[in-house]
């Protein structure tokens, strides 16, 4: 196994995502066989090769400091599921 | 004290750009919620960033400023975490490839002892939005604001380099004159655009092994934190006294109790799996553009020193005085744009005006004699309106009421009284009035003087031109 079934639940977590135990033993299997397919890419030798982030070279792509209008209230909240007043509105977060 | 404090900081200060860090939203505090959004800072499917080249300018200026090394080229990285202040569930930091790295600021500790502090680096991020949890305790739900998600933020990380109370006291001082000085952000603290972070761990003397390091989050002021320190340093000792391990945390201040309490480590899983940000291209700072911003560096304390002494005559002492905190050098230059008499201006503001401001603990923005006012007063002295002791009765008066000089001027009937013939009738019946101390007078004792102008100034209630008081009565007593 490349992966626990503790890490998935680690990484579920910090998801936020609630797996049943199902869930959990089907993830687990899963997630295995694509790193273990991934993992094929470990074989080759990279020791002189430098990390690559990006598959293009372009750098430098900056913008003024320009301001430019932004969006009217209503159209931000419009795809809210919940708002209130001008605020989106979400589940409590503090105690 | 058994340990010694290790302290560093995490430094945050919003950029002082039009816009966003990586979209044309406008940037500000305050206004209505939700107004200064876009699909970009709302973190839609999508979108594309680009960041802020001003923003990148300032951020080489700061790193430049704390003596870093500048790394080119330098990359964005996404740091992962879900809360809903952050709508794309990572924010754009640094973390592999940022852009100032191992610099130092040296500060003056108030005598003659410097200390320096070194800098782990400088980057660049994006603030988050603001969240609101109604007071009710029924209330299930919290709210959210994004008009600050996106703001340009740069954050300072020092190494563990400070030792004491004072030693943070000093630095945090010196760092937020360095970056008002530098002109990148506007460092108010009450609104958050200046944070400090403060890392605290202690060690045991005599040996060079760090403890465990606590951090605490949620200081706004600089006094909060130095609270914060004395009670942290308390609690860790008494820990480690009583054979208690101290655990790696982060605290929230509660300025209420007045203690720093463990925050919940649900939303805290550290683990923020940095990766690359991909839609961002690295940023090439050439040896060009670095010269460019050295070009535009404003102007720094001592050669503003220098300029005051040049300029305006000023003595050294004073231009030291003035150039200290750089708000106070600007409320000077704000001052005197609208009176001509420099050495007036710095002798009112080193006495009257920096006591009170030490009195309040307040910055001088929000001073209640604002610079126009006080140039009013010092034009009103200066054109004979008003004596210089009245002025500071005016003054005073400005500082506690908030109201226009002329006006309380007006109200109280403080004008000077230049009419000769009213103050030749005060000095005639203080002549009458005091015929022992005329005849000392004239026989030799002319120190009495003194004594007769102050009873004409006390009849006058400090009204009277003093040199007028001055001329007429040595004029009567000649006779």
């Amino acid at each position: 196994m490349t992966i626990s079934k503790e890490e998935v639940k680690h990484i579920a977590l910090l998801a936020r995502l609630e797996l049943t135990p199902e869930q959990l033993e089907q993830f687990t299997r899963e997630l295995d066989e694509i790193i273990s397919y991934a993992r094929k890419i470990s074989s080759l030798d990279t020791e002189n090769v430098k990390p690559t982030t990006h598959a293009m070279q372009v750098g430098n792509i900056l913008r003024e400091d320009e301001p430019r209008s932004s969006l009217s209230n209503e159209k931000a909240l419009q795809n809210s599921p919940e708002k209130e007043g001008p605020y989106f509105k979400v589940p409590r977060l503090v105690e | 004290m058994k340990y010694k404090p290790v302290i560093g900081f995490e430094i945050h200060t919003e950029l002082l750009t039009a816009t966003k860090m990586f979209c044309g939203c406008e940037v500000g505090f305050g206004g209505t919620p939700n107004t200064r959004v876009c699909p970009i800072c709302l973190g839609m499917p999508g979108t594309l960033p680009a960041p802020n080249k001003k923003a990148i300018d300032y951020t080489i200026r700061t790193a430049l400023a704390l003596n870093c090394d500048i790394q080119s080229p330098t990359y964005f990285d996404r740091k992962n975490y879900y809360y809903p202040d952050l709508p794309k569930n990572y924010q754009v930091s640094q973390n592999y490839n940022i852009l100032g790295v191992n610099g130092y600021m040296d500060f003056s500790m108030g005598d003659s002892r410097t200390k320096r502090v070194g800098i782990d680096n400088v980057h660049i991020e994006e603030d988050a939005g603001k969240l609101m949890h109604p007071e009710e305790k029924a209330a299930d739900y919290s709210l959210v604001d994004l008009n600050r998600a996106g703001t340009p933020l740069i954050e300072i990380v020092t190494e563990p380099d400070l030792r004491s109370v004072e030693e943070v006291e000093a630095f945090m001082k010196a760092m937020k004159n360095l970056l008002e000085y530098i002109e990148v952000s506007d460092c108010k603290m009450q609104e958050g655009s200046l944070r400090f972070e403060i890392n605290i761990s202690l060690r045991e003397k005599d040996t060079d092994d760090f403890g465990t390091k606590v951090e605490v989050k949620n200081l706004n002021s600089m006094k909060v934190v130095s609270k914060v320190l004395e009670y942290e340093l308390k609690r860790q000792s008494r820990m480690l006294d009583e054979g208690k391990k101290i655990m790696p945390e982060t605290r929230l201040w509660n300025e209420v109790t007045g203690k720093t309490k463990s925050m919940r480590t649900k939303e805290e899983a550290k683990d923020y799996r940095y990766f690359p940000e991909p839609d961002l291209m690295h940023i090439e700072i050439s040896s060009d553009w670095i010269e460019r911003v050295k070009e535009e560096l404003p102007e720094m304390r001592e050669e503003k020193k220098e300029r005051f002494i040049r300029e305006f005559s000023l003595p050294e002492y004073d231009a030291e005085v003035l150039t200290d905190e750089k708000k106070i050098a600007d409320y000077f230059e704000k001052t005197l744009a609208k009176c001509k008499t420099p050495k007036a201006v710095s002798n009112w503001i080193m006495t009257e005006v920096l006591r009170e401001l030490k009195e309040m603990d307040e910055e001088i923005d929000e001073f209640p004699v604002t610079p126009a006012c006080l140039a009013t007063i010092i034009n009103l002295i200066e054109n004979g309106t008003i004596s210089g002791k009245i002025g500071k009765t005016v003054f005073e008066e400005v500082f506690k009421t908030g109201k226009d000089p002329e006006k309380i001027i007006e109200e109280k009937g403080l004008k000077q009284v230049t009419d000769e013939s009213a103050i030749q009738s005060v000095v005639q019946e203080v002549i009458e009035e005091n015929p022992d101390t005329v005849e000392k007078y004239r026989k030799g004792k002319t120190k009495v003087m003194g004594f007769l102008v102050g009873q004409v100034m006390k009849k006058t209630r400090g009204k009277a031109n003093p040199k007028m008081v001055n001329e007429l009565l040595g004029k009567e007593l000649q006779e």
